[in-house]
């Protein structure tokens, strides 16, 4: 397998092509316009399909149709154009589509600013759209992790019929490294082996595809078999890495994205002076590793979890909703386009390690900063 | 005898046998069948997908033996051009209402027309909101009196009603646009020849089209259905001219 040395975005176009995903509809929009560029010359040299929509308003709605059909389809974005397709995500996660969302972060909110964020947390883990859905929501944090996650997601959209969002911050849109491609490149799908898909009522009952189900109790049904959906995802795809993690750590670390891989300096630098610290990286969002980060968090040794993020805190609440208490939560964090330096972050841990005989062992500093 | 006599006026085999929920007097159920005869008579019923629309008609799913995707409001256009793009070997086509279409929906069907996106959008024109009660359309008439224009629509404060065909039909990009009305038969047998060449167009592979119908809602305009029918003719044909707007085949003047 050759290495190539490629953008973010352009990596992430061509994995989804890798993927025999080569129907593209988007909105140009800073940081991730590369992807448009990238595949408005690369689609058509595999017979794809490339659109450049009027607003994210059409094109969110331009996929949700093609969708339909049954073949892979794609969009990306970044943080105000995904607002824009939250209408659409919400339709079709009602009814069932399986589509790949990219949102490539920047700063907000309203229009922000263009540098890498990660505020759009709670927008794709809580469901930015209205009605009780959810996506499957992946964060890589290497160009060669968003390639390998762009290939996996539309498999798990196909797998359970949902949308699922891929969310870099800008720096992953933005930098280059070196990448490798699956050598054998997926076919499309064949429309025909769905049971679902919109093919043409040709000696068979027309298909519907809606989200409309006036009588409540078929809404309800409708709610329940998503709510079902759920569950089988949260059993069977979380996923995250784990870095430096030893019975030796003071601190767990909780971090995702670019922000995680500023962290692992962070504990290598931590390391040469005596700090011993762990990393937990969730690359599933939703479903979030909370089993897992509960193991990870109350392991005797661990005197205080810590999440940092590019945001004012978002990833937080769910850390704090699977520790339960078990251990201070704290949080740091920069936003607005900062990124956290190694030295920031050290500097909040070595603060949190200093033996305090003022502070109680089991309130989290966050709480006391909130109170305060 | 009974067995001597033969069914010649049938239901058309793309419709389904459910009875639609339509008011007396509209004329939706009119349009469905038009739609649905010309899928039969092209042959395309089985490789056709229909768009929804929200409006009145966001249920004709149930009323056609056709594969057909609900939209959010306003958004039929963008849904079929994601479509069609992705199965241009299948018959795709968007029922919008005026609310849907004209308001709404704006951007994407005047961006989806000016692609020149190869689908047909049949633009049920009522001159008012239908399922949400009787509210004002961007094509309610000058002084008609509707829940939320209950003086009549105030020309000086909201403009005057919109005219989509006439609007498409200043694009450059080859279209086929055409605006009929089916108040008696004369108006619904030119009505049909326009929806079905429509379709035509689209089997040819050759155009964006449109057919705008000027349609009735007695229940929201508060009159009966055979006022209805000639309020069509006294009030919205004047201001909404019948005729061809754009045509692939007509040399650009």
């Amino acid at each position: 397998m050759t290495k190539k040395l490629m953008k973010g975005n352009e990596a992430i176009g061509e994995a989804a092509i890798a993927a025999g995903a080569i129907n593209y509809f988007a909105y140009p929009i800073t940081p991730q316009s590369e992807v448009a560029e990238y595949l408005c010359w690369r689609l058509p040299e595999v017979s794809g399909v490339f659109v450049q929509g009027e607003s994210e308003v059409a094109v969110g709605n331009m996929i949700f149709g093609a969708a339909a059909s049954g073949k892979r389809v794609f969009t990306t974005s970044s943080s105000p154009g995904i607002s824009l397709m939250q209408e659409s995500i919400s339709y079709m996660a009602g009814a069932h589509l399986p589509v790949v969302i990219l949102n490539i972060m920047r700063g907000g909110p309203g229009l922000g600013g263009i540098l890498p964020a990660q505020s759009d947390y709670f927008q794709a883990t809580k469901g930015g759209g209205h009605g009780d859905y959810r996506l499957i929501v992946l964060a890589p944090a290497s160009v060669q992790e968003a390639v390998d996650l762009t290939i996996l997601a539309f498999d798990l959209a196909d797998k359970y019929r949902n949308p699922v969002m891929i969310i870099g911050d800008g720096m992953i849109g933005q930098m280059m490294e070196s990448v490798e491609f699956p050598e054998k490149y997926r076919d499309e799908n064949n429309p025909d082996d769905f049971d679902w898909a919109l093919t043409g009522a040709d000696n068979r009952p027309a298909r519907i595809t809606k989200s409309l189900y006036l009588d409540p109790k078929k809404l309800e049904d409708n709610s329940i078999k998503l709510a079902e959906k759920y569950k089988k995802i949260v059993e069977a795809e979380s996923r995250h890495e784990l870095y430096h993690v030893s019975n030796d750590n003071q601190l767990l670390i909780i971090s995702y994205g670019t922000m995680a891989r500023i962290c692992q300096t962070v504990i290598d630098e931590l390391a040469d002076e005596g700090i011993s610290v762990g990393l937990m990286r969730p690359i599933t969002l939703y479903p979030f590793p909370g089993a897992e980060l509960y193991a990870e968090a109350t392991k005797k040794n661990i005197k205080r979890v810590l999440t940092v993020e590019m945001s004012m805190g978002q990833m937080v609440e769910d850390v704090e909703r699977y520790v339960v208490g078990k251990k201070p939560v704290d949080f740091f964090g920069r936003t607005g386009g900062i990124v956290p330096t190694p030295n920031e972050v050290k500097d909040k841990i070595r603060e949190l390690l200093k033996p305090s005989p003022k502070a109680k062992k089991t309130k989290s500093s966050r709480k006391k900063q909130i109170k305060g | 005898m009974s067995s001597n006599l033969i069914t010649t006026f049938k239901r058309p085999e793309s419709m389904s046998d459910n009875t639609t929920h339509y008011c007396p007097g509209c004329t939706h159920g009119i349009i469905h069948r038009m739609v649905a005869e010309s899928l039969d008579e092209l042959g395309v019923s089985g490789r056709s997908v229909g768009v929804a629309p929200v409006g009145c008609s966001v249920l004709i799913y149930n009323y056609f033996n056709v594969d057909f995707i609900e939209a959010p409001h306003g958004r039929a256009p963008a849904l079929a051009t994601g479509f069609k793009r992705v199965r241009p070997d299948m018959i795709v086509f968007t029922y919008q209402g005026d609310g849907d279409l004209a308001s709404i929906g704006m951007g994407e069907i005047v961006h989806a027309a000016n692609r020149g996106e190869k689908f047909t959008t049949i633009f049920v024109n009522n001159a008012i909101y239908g399922m949400t009660g009787g509210q004002m359309a961007p094509t309610t008439m000058p002084n008609q009196k509707t829940t939320t224009s209950p003086g009549g629509r105030d020309t000086d404060k909201v403009g005057f009603p919109i005219r989509m065909s006439e609007m498409l039909s200043t694009l450059k990009t080859p279209s086929y646009i055409a605006r009929v009305a089916v108040h008696t038969p004369l108006h619904a047998i030119a009505a049909k020849k326009a929806i079905k060449r429509a379709f035509q167009l689209q089997v040819e592979n050759r155009c964006f089209s449109m057919v705008e119908v000027l349609s009735t809602c007695p229940t929201n305009w508060g009159i009966t259905p055979e006022a209805s029918t000639k309020w069509v003719e006294s009030d919205m044909v004047p201001y909404y001219p019948l005729g061809l707007y754009s045509d692939p085949d007509r040399e650009e003047t």
